[in-house]
């Protein structure tokens, strides 16, 4: 315990010191013409290592940039709170484009928001915006399975038990493609491997996050990974329990030092420059934007002292199956958990096959139920 | 204590004509705002601990909260559903019951709303609306009913049973709308389906507002008549400041307790109705927001007088719609504004003991100085 607070303290004066720099030109602006202002908005804390926290470090790297301004706003629940927000930034900070990051801001808040401001550019992150809808709305989304798949092949060489653990909010398509995904990534490396999953049925639950954590290292799990918002109560109680971990959304290697394999990160940072590049030269950003780890669009953690060297070893040779684009990591033959055909031999889904996104299955060798 | 010695009060020292009247009238104003300056002085040492400066504060909270137009149309938004979850505190409040889970049925009023549509789905905004607005506050009056009704058949405590419920509220709505009322193609999002877009609560002509603001001062001012001006009011006040007494005089004490509390949820319900039907436009995880625990807040600060809870909820919403500002400007953590509400609730808490004791508002004691 004492030595990940140190850690995590290190961690943060760390971040905390990049942020300073970052906002540092902020302050003092004066340029020829007026700086563009971003403001972001995000669900929970952002300094909670995971999702919240992602969209933060891509917001650190925006304020880096000449001619911007970013304003930032934690904490905004999914209710008329988030329309006033992004309303109050367009009013009192005026702000031209907008990142509400959380899922649950689109429908109905940013599409309430929108057709009233049509000089003002709203990105949501997700794969919602399609034809019809306000076009200074648009959606972005990255292929963060596959970060999941590279996780479970560290975790397939760690488990001693060949049983994994996930600790899942809700039984939604994302999080659901992000556990097969782990476990078929495992199976790669020994079929034998078994996941087991807990839902939690909230996005951000510490104390059932722990109990779930605690139950899946009391079931045998000996690698355990997550989909939750934070992943920090996961990563520590995990690691106390003396089972290695897989990252989920951000780093968060300075939680468990020793026992973290590596992490699916998404690269907000890259993303978001790109796009705020995109609207400082004048152009105009796609509506519909999607990528993966060939893309940008999200990254691994660097792997961690634990990991072997044939370990190593598979995950750069599928890294780079991955990077070439394309990779298809659900394939036939493929049953889901109750015996039902995913895909037959010579079938699969590759990552951008937009079936993938209203999966509601989870495969065989998952232990756990949708419903 | 405090609830039965407020009521037993206020039917006490009912404030006279002329000068003495006005004394008395005026303590019950006064202390109040004084508890709110020690307040939001308490809280002002906090910032300069912070070594950030109270007057900035000060200002950017005015200005985002109530400053401009957009700030009041901001700050009126938060407020509707305030109002309406202060009720279910300060109604049962007058029978010495303190419900804390108004939370529990804005949530399951929400659902029922939200359900109702889709089932009325093509049927005339006329006819449905009221059908969705009627299931929300009954879904709300059983909910805390049950509460009222648990304690005064069961002698169950109902500041606890009203919070577990409102649990159990919570668990209930996700699973329906995660279960059996899930709109297939909500995916990542559980939720109902879809209101029609006829079936939309809209905004109070020219304000960017919608109408459950209105719906929220109107009930405010009702349930003001019914407490101030009914023999029902009356009769609640007498139970409330002794439930053996207002036996003895033949008062149907269960009923009361009963009614009130259902009436309290009947307008929680009615406030889980306008989230959904003005706001969200399905129902959905959302609804749980909290608003049902700053309505406990609000009554207390407003010392249940439905009349106070206006003014008390709208200073409420303009601190939250302050908020964001408050972080960007002076960047300072989101929970500024919740650190600002715990001093003057405590104020206003501490402020209670104070009732009395000041000879200036106690006419009776000018004559012996």
């Amino acid at each position: 315990m004492s030595t990940s607070s140190l850690s995590r303290r290190g961690f943060l004066k760390r971040t905390a010191a990049v942020a300073g720099a970052a906002a540092a030109p902020t302050i003092g602006f004066a340029g020829s013409h007026s700086p563009l202002t971003v403001g972001f908005i995000y669900v929970g804390p952002k300094d909670d290592f995971g999702y919240n926290q992602a969209h933060a470090e891509g917001a650190a790297a925006v304020k880096a940039m000449e001619g911007v301004v970013v304003v930032e706003e934690e904490n905004v629940a999914e209710t008329i709170d988030v329309q006033k927000s992004m309303e109050s930034m367009i009013n009192f900070d005026e702000a031209k484009l907008l990142f509400p990051t959380s899922f649950g801001y689109f429908n109905p808040h940013v599409l309430e928001v929108a057709p009233k401001h049509p000089d003002v550019r709203f990105q949501h992150a997700a794969g919602l915006w399609t034809e019809g809808m306000p076009t200074n709305v648009g959606s972005y989304f990255g292929y963060i399975g596959m970060g999941q798949y590279l996780n479970g092949i560290t975790a397939g060489h760690a488990t001693k038990t060949k049983k994994i653990g996930f600790v899942a909010a809700k039984p939604i398509p994302q999080v659901l493609l992000n556990i097969n995904s782990f476990l078929l990534g495992a199976r790669q490396v020994d079929p034998e491997i078994t996941c087991q999953v807990i839902f939690t049925g909230e996005w951000s639950l510490a104390v059932k996050e722990a109990e779930a954590t605690n139950a899946l290292a009391d079931a045998g799990c000996d690698v355990i990974t997550c989909h939750v918002d934070g992943p920090k109560v996961v990563m520590e109680t995990a690691a106390g329990r003396d089972c290695f971990v897989c990252g989920y959304h951000a780093n968060q290697s300075p939680l468990a030092p020793e026992k973290y394999l590596t992490g699916a990160e998404w690269n907000w940072a890259g993303v978001y420059t790109g796009m705020v590049q995109t609207v400082l030269d004048g152009g105009t950003i796609d509506n519909f934007v999607r990528g993966g780890l060939a893309d940008g669009f999200i990254k691994m953690s660097p792997l961690g002292p634990a990991v072997s060297d044939a370990s190593r070893a598979q995950f750069e040779a599928v890294k780079a199956e991955i990077m070439a684009g394309g990779f298809t990591a659900i394939k036939g033959p493929l049953k889901d958990n109750t015996g039902k055909v995913i895909a037959a031999e010579g079938e699969g889904f590759a990552e951008d096959d937009i079936a993938l996104e209203s999966m509601d299955y989870l495969v065989e060798g998952v232990i756990g139920s949708t419903s | 204590m405090t609830l039965s010695s407020t009521a037993e009060r206020t039917t006490t020292a009912r404030p006279g004509l002329g000068l003495a009247g006005l004394a008395r009238r005026s303590e019950a104003v006064l202390l109040p705002i004084g508890a709110l300056l020690v307040g939001f002085a308490l809280f002002s040492l906090f910032l300069l601990v912070q070594g950030k400066s109270p007057t900035d504060f000060f200002a950017l909270v005015y200005r985002a909260g109530f400053g401009t137009a957009f700030s009041w149309e901001n700050t009126l938004s938060r407020t509707a559903p305030l109002l309406l979850a202060a009720l279910c505190v300060a109604l049962p409040a007058r029978l010495g019951l303190v419900v804390i889970g108004g939370e529990g049925a804005i949530v399951l009023g929400g659902v029922g709303a939200g359900y109702a549509g889709v089932l009325l789905s093509g049927t005339s905004a006329f006819i449905a609306l009221p059908i969705m607005l009627l299931i929300a506050m009954g879904i709300g009056a059983l909910w805390i009913g049950a509460v009222g009704a648990l304690r005064h058949y069961r002698g169950v405590n109902e500041t606890i049973a009203s919070l577990l419920m409102a649990y159990i509220a919570i668990a209930l709505m996700n699973h329906l709308v995660e279960g059996p009322l899930r709109d297939p193609a909500s995916l990542n999002k559980p939720s109902t389906a879809p209101l029609d877009e006829a079936l939309r609560v809209g905004n109070v002509p020219g304000w960017d507002v919608h109408w459950g603001l209105a719906f929220g001062v109107i009930a405010c001012l009702l349930m003001w008549v019914l407490i101030e001006k009914t023999t029902w009011g009356f009769a609640a006040q007498i139970a409330g400041g002794n439930a053996r007494a207002a036996q003895v005089q033949g008062l149907p004490v269960g009923k009361l307790i009963i009614g009130f509390a259902a009436l309290g949820g009947a307008l929680a319900g009615l406030a889980g109705f306008f989230e959904v039907a003005a706001v969200h436009g399905s129902a959905n995880g959302s609804l749980a927001s909290g608003y049902g625990y700053t309505g406990i807040l609000i009554a207390f600060l407003a010392r249940h007088n439905p009349l106070a809870i206006i003014p008390v909820a709208v200073l409420l919403a303009g601190f939250e719609a302050s908020s964001g500002l408050v972080q960007r400007r002076m960047d300072l953590p989101d929970a500024t504004v919740l650190v600002l509400q715990g001093f003057v609730f405590v104020a206003i808490l501490m402020s209670e003991t104070l009732y009395g004791r000041f000879k200036i508002f106690t006419p009776e004691r000018w004559r012996s100085a």
